[in-house]
């Protein structure tokens, strides 16, 4: 079983933030907030939604930019690619991006905008809103 | 579920690479056992000549410790012998008696030793080299006896001979053939070798036969001396065979599997029992059996991707080189290096330096090379061979190399060996020398591709290709240099860009899932990759009918302006052929202070460049500044460089300036497989640099000299003239119909100079020059893609720019 440790608990503040068709498939959007840097978010050719901060591991290159494929984002700048449920490069590549809960309410997507999600690990789970920790140890 | 059981006989190079790529793909699909012969894990058999002369120890040259087998969850039996397969009840038995069941069953059994049956074959000392065991017997050798005598001089008996010399022994090497290495050398860089190997002690006797292996006379039971065919005797206490290797197909043969010269495989690496797959170098492949690794990891790769239950992956044969691994010895020879009556020979030979290089042409093809003493260039000429590239044009330059036609970014160096650790390697990625080696051993590299990945030295332009292999080379041992023969496109699919360009074109294929459907992509909707290049295919060659898909764009075409570190972008606006007027610069003025716009640069493409303009201001800029998109961004047209010309200029013999401006109104707006672009010249003093574009124009007193192919950057191509034109009209009809030829053919991001070199001038002057109505029709159909194109600036809606992406989804306060 999966053993998550996360040292920080908060409580989720979840926001609308638009219809998904607001979204491209295979694209993302960018949420701007007054304390934090951007938040992309990204919609998959298989209609699924997921969040990470807008700065790439590598140097800082806006995620929201790139070209999204199966359930990775290549980097605009040096085209690292970055998986989008763990936020974290392919190998070789090393670093994460911090990710963001999301989850798709019928047709709107909604954000938790409060922190980031704190496990380290990469979770086996695919869709993004399962990734919630609910089960804190 | 129960999982399927694998076994694999044979712990070696190809078997465990196999098992490292099935691992990569699925986890968990299978059980593995593993059975060697060995008492070792899996080690790089390459590097047991360092280790012979004590360059390495034999825990340096272990690949996948025992650890390893347990991590992954592999049963592994070494010092067992496999001896029978069962294939009814799918079991294999040890020679201990052990019996496993399978499901799947991978032989790689590797080959053995050949040994001449010559008397006295069987004596104390006679050893082959092949193992850990074997090297271990010769270092002891060495260490109580004096003379050794080492029979056969190809790669493997001179890699032996000289770590024995360097452990103190008096080695003659026993060479059947008139030279060394006769079938990786001519007899000219053979000598050149012997010289050398001389000078380091060694001793030679060739065109000679070996009769028999004399026992001692005071240590009966052991090699005293071997006798020659002409009587000549050389005392030895330790004699090694060299002649070659037999694959090892004692097993699949007793098991009745189809062996001929090596088990016989198809392309996905499946003997004639399909549940049984067999790799490395006891397979016969299309009747070749390879001794060398890289060839094998292809194998692997195969029947890794087959196993994987995959199957898509063919194994359709590699193009080998060769180098010798013997520490001061710089030697290089792949394809047919002899030569022949329909071949010509280049030849460079400076005894003194001790170099000579040699390269063998048929046609405007290489098909083999020669080196020594000077390497540098070898992986340049062998990627030449195997892609078959047109050489042509740069025959006379040939034999100086790749720095000859102008590489930046590594300070000229071309040679490894004699650059510190610190130095740099990699200019685009600053990758020195000392983080490569380390990567290599830590990681354990072996190909060019791995070290691309994990320390990103050569994976940006290329030029230090030649530099990587060789560390490569020194540090690993590997043989970087066997690749398939043609390259997939990337790693959704097996097709390469001409399978996929023709069959958009045969099949009628207008949507990117089309294509991925048809040709049975292994991803849902590819990667970064292979997406802009079947979007700019489905263009190029149904145009008005396909629809352009921007999220299969880079981020620059998608937005129309070019990203720069920060995620701020440049805006770089058209001014036709260079010239503007006071109305334009007043408008980019006020942009500049209106936008707060912090920097302002001429480009080297005779243009102004706003820099450092924010996402969401974009559209408003280029509202206001009210000039078209000069698509510094696209794979496509870019600019065309002008000088003055006879308008103003003393010089001039043509109006280059208004030439530029009818190049420029007729072409903007193109795609392309890469950029394009173009300049004009008003006289041969040439100040656009004519010279060095895609497509060059030159005004004489006569009329327009047109040249193309050309590009500055990492490798700067001088253009080659074309044709001669008399009028104006000749000109944008003749440049057009060659772009147009070059948007149709040409492979996604390939230059208009790597599109030539590989079609052919020939063949470009074929379509264009000698056929006019081929020429009108390609000229026409560039017309007829462009007309009615709309400018991404100005036209959003028609150009299917998503304005949704300036602005942020939702402001959080
Ligand atoms: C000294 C030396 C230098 C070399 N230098 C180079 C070089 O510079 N470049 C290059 O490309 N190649 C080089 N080679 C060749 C390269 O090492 C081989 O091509 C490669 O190791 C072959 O891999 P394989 O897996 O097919 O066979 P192997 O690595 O030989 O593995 C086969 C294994 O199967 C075991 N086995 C056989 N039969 C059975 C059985 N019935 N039951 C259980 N186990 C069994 C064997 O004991 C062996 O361990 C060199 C080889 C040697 C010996
Ligand atoms: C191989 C790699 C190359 C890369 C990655 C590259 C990259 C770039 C980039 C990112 C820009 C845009 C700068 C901006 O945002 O304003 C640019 C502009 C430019 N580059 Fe390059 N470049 C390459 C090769 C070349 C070569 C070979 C030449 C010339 C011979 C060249 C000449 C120019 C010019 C003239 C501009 C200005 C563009 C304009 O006026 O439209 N570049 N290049
Ligand atoms: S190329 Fe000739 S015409 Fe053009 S500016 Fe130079 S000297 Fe004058
Ligand atoms: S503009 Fe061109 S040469 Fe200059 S830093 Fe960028 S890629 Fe390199
Ligand atoms: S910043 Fe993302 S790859 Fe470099």
């Amino acid at each position: 079983m999966l053993q998550l440790k996360i040292k920080q608990q908060h409580k989720l503040k979840m926001k609308f933030i638009c219809q998904l068709s607001e979204i491209p498939q295979l694209g993302a959007r960018r949420v701007t907030r007054n304390n934090g840097g951007e938040i992309a978010i990204f919609r998959t050719g298989d209609d699924q939604v997921f969040a990470l901060l807008d700065r790439c591991p590598h140097k800082g290159g806006p995620l929201s930019q790139g070209i999204v494929f199966g359930h990775k984002v290549a980097c605009p700048l040096h085209n690292w690619s970055i998986g989008l449920n763990d936020g974290c490069a392919t190998e070789p590549d090393v670093g994460c991006a911090e990710r963001y809960a999301v989850e798709l309410r019928g047709v709107e997507v909604w954000l938790d905008t409060a922190a980031p999600i704190l496990s380290q690990s990469a979770l086996t789970t695919t869709i993004a809103s399962n990734v919630i920790p609910i089960a804190v140890v | 579920m129960q999982k399927v059981r694998l076994v694999m006989v044979g712990n070696g190079m190809a078997g465990v690479r196999a098992l490292e790529e099935l691992i990569k793909l699925t986890p968990d699909l299978y059980d593995i056992t593993v059975f060697g012969a060995e008492p070792h894990p899996n080690y790089n058999r390459i590097l047991l000549s360092p280790v012979l002369a004590g360059e390495q120890t034999i825990n340096d040259i272990i690949l996948n410790d025992f650890q390893w087998y347990e991590d992954n969850q592999i049963r592994l039996y070494t010092n067992k012998k496999i001896t029978k397969i069962d294939r009814k009840n799918r079991t294999v038995e040890a020679s201990d008696g052990t019996i496993c069941e399978y499901d799947r069953l991978l032989l790689a059994t590797g080959s053995n030793p050949f040994m001449l049956p010559v008397p006295g074959g069987n004596l104390d000392g006679v050893l082959s080299y092949r193992d850990i065991h074997d090297t271990e017997k010769m270092i002891e050798a060495a260490a109580t006896h004096k003379q050794a005598v080492v029979i056969g001089g190809g790669l493997l008996g001179l890699e032996a001979a000289n770590g024995l010399a360097l452990r103190g022994m008096e080695v003659t090497v026993i060479q059947f053939a008139g030279w060394l290495m006769e079938r990786q050398l001519d007899e000219t860089a053979s000598k050149m070798l012997q010289a050398s190997l001389e000078a380091k002690g060694l001793k030679f006797a060739l065109k000679a036969n070996t009769e028999a292996i004399l026992e001692d006379v005071v240590n009966p039971g052991h090699v005293g001396s071997v006798r020659l065919k002409d009587g000549t005797v050389i005392p030895a206490q330790l004699v090694v065979m060299a002649v070659g290797i037999r694959p090892n197909t004692e097993l699949a043969e007793s098991a009745g599997i189809h062996c001929n010269r090596g088990i016989v495989v198809n392309d996905t690496m499946q003997t004639y029992d399909p549940r049984i797959y067999a790799v490395g170098e006891c397979v016969s492949h299309r009747g070749i059996a390879y001794g060398l690794v890289a060839p094998l990891f292809d194998q692997a790769k195969v029947a890794a991707n087959h196993l994987a239950q995959m199957g898509i992956g063919r194994y359709e044969g590699s193009v080998t080189s060769t180098k010798l691994k013997v520490t001061g010895v710089d030697l290089f020879s792949a394809g047919n290096f002899m030569g022949g009556d329909d071949c010509e020979e280049i030849v460079l030979s400076d005894p003194g330096a001790g170099i000579y290089k040699k390269i063998v042409l048929k046609g405007d093809k290489l098909i083999g090379s020669v080196m020594y003493g000077d390497t540098a260039d070898g992986s340049w000429y062998f990627k030449l061979l195997r892609d078959g590239t047109n050489i042509g044009a740069m025959r006379d330059r040939l034999m100086f190399g790749e720095n000859n036609l102008g590489d930046t970014g590594h300070q000229g160096q071309n040679k490894a060996a004699t650059m510190s650790m610190e130095a740099e390697v990699c200019g685009c990625n600053g990758v020195c020398k000392g983080a490569i080696v380390k990567a290599i051993k830590e990681k354990g590299l072996f190909t060019l591709d791995e070290v691309r990945k994990h320390t990103k030295a050569s994976s940006s332009c290329g030029s230090c290709t030649g530099l990587v292999e060789q560390i490569l080379m020194f540090t690993a041992g590997g043989d970087y240099s066997a690749t398939p023969k043609l390259k997939a496109m990337c790693g959704c699919t097996d097709h390469n860009h001409q399978a996929v360009r023709d069959a958009i074109k045969t099949h009628h294929l207008i949507t990117i899932p089309a294509v991925m459907e048809m040709l049975e992509w292994r991803t849902p909707n590819g990667c970064a990759s292979c997406r802009p290049a079947l979007n700019y295919y489905l263009i190029s060659t149904w145009a008005k009918e396909a629809v352009d898909d921007p999220q299969s764009r880079y981020i620059n075409e998608r937005s129309h302006a070019n990203i720069q570190k920060d995620g701020t972008y440049s805006v770089i606006p058209r001014m036709w052929a260079g010239e503007t007027n006071a109305s334009e610069l007043r408008r980019i003025a006020d942009v500049v202070d209106k936008y707060a716009i912090p920097t302002v640069k001429v480009t080297g493409g005779q243009r102004i460049d706003l820099l450092g303009i924010k996402k969401e201001d974009l559209v408003s800029v280029w509202k206001d500044l009210d000039m078209p998109s000069g698509h510094a961004y696209a794979k496509g047209l870019r600019t065309v460089k002008t000088c003055v010309g006879s308008e103003w200029c003393r010089f001039g013999t043509q109006d280059s300036t208004q030439m530029g401006k009818d190049l420029e109104r007729m072409l903007w707006r193109m795609y392309a497989p890469h950029k394009v672009k173009l300049a004009v010249s008003g006289c041969p003093r040439n100040c656009a640099e004519s010279g060095i574009k895609d497509v060059g124009v030159i005004g004489v007193d006569s009329g327009w000299e047109i040249y193309i192919a050309g590009n500055g950057g990492i490798k700067t191509e001088v253009a080659a003239f074309f044709v001669k034109l008399k009028t104006s009209d000749e000109v944008l009809e003749y440049a057009a119909a060659f772009l147009q030829l070059y948007r149709e053919e040409g492979w996604y991001l390939e230059r208009t100079v790597h599109y030539v070199q590989r079609v052919g001038m020939e063949y470009v002057k074929e379509k264009v020059l000698n056929d006019a109505i081929n020429r009108k029709a390609l000229y026409e159909r560039l017309l007829f893609s462009l007309d009615g194109e709309p400018d991404p600036w100005h036209e959003q809606i028609k150009a299917q720019v998503d304005t949704r992406q300036f602005i942020p989804v939702a402001v959080l306060t």
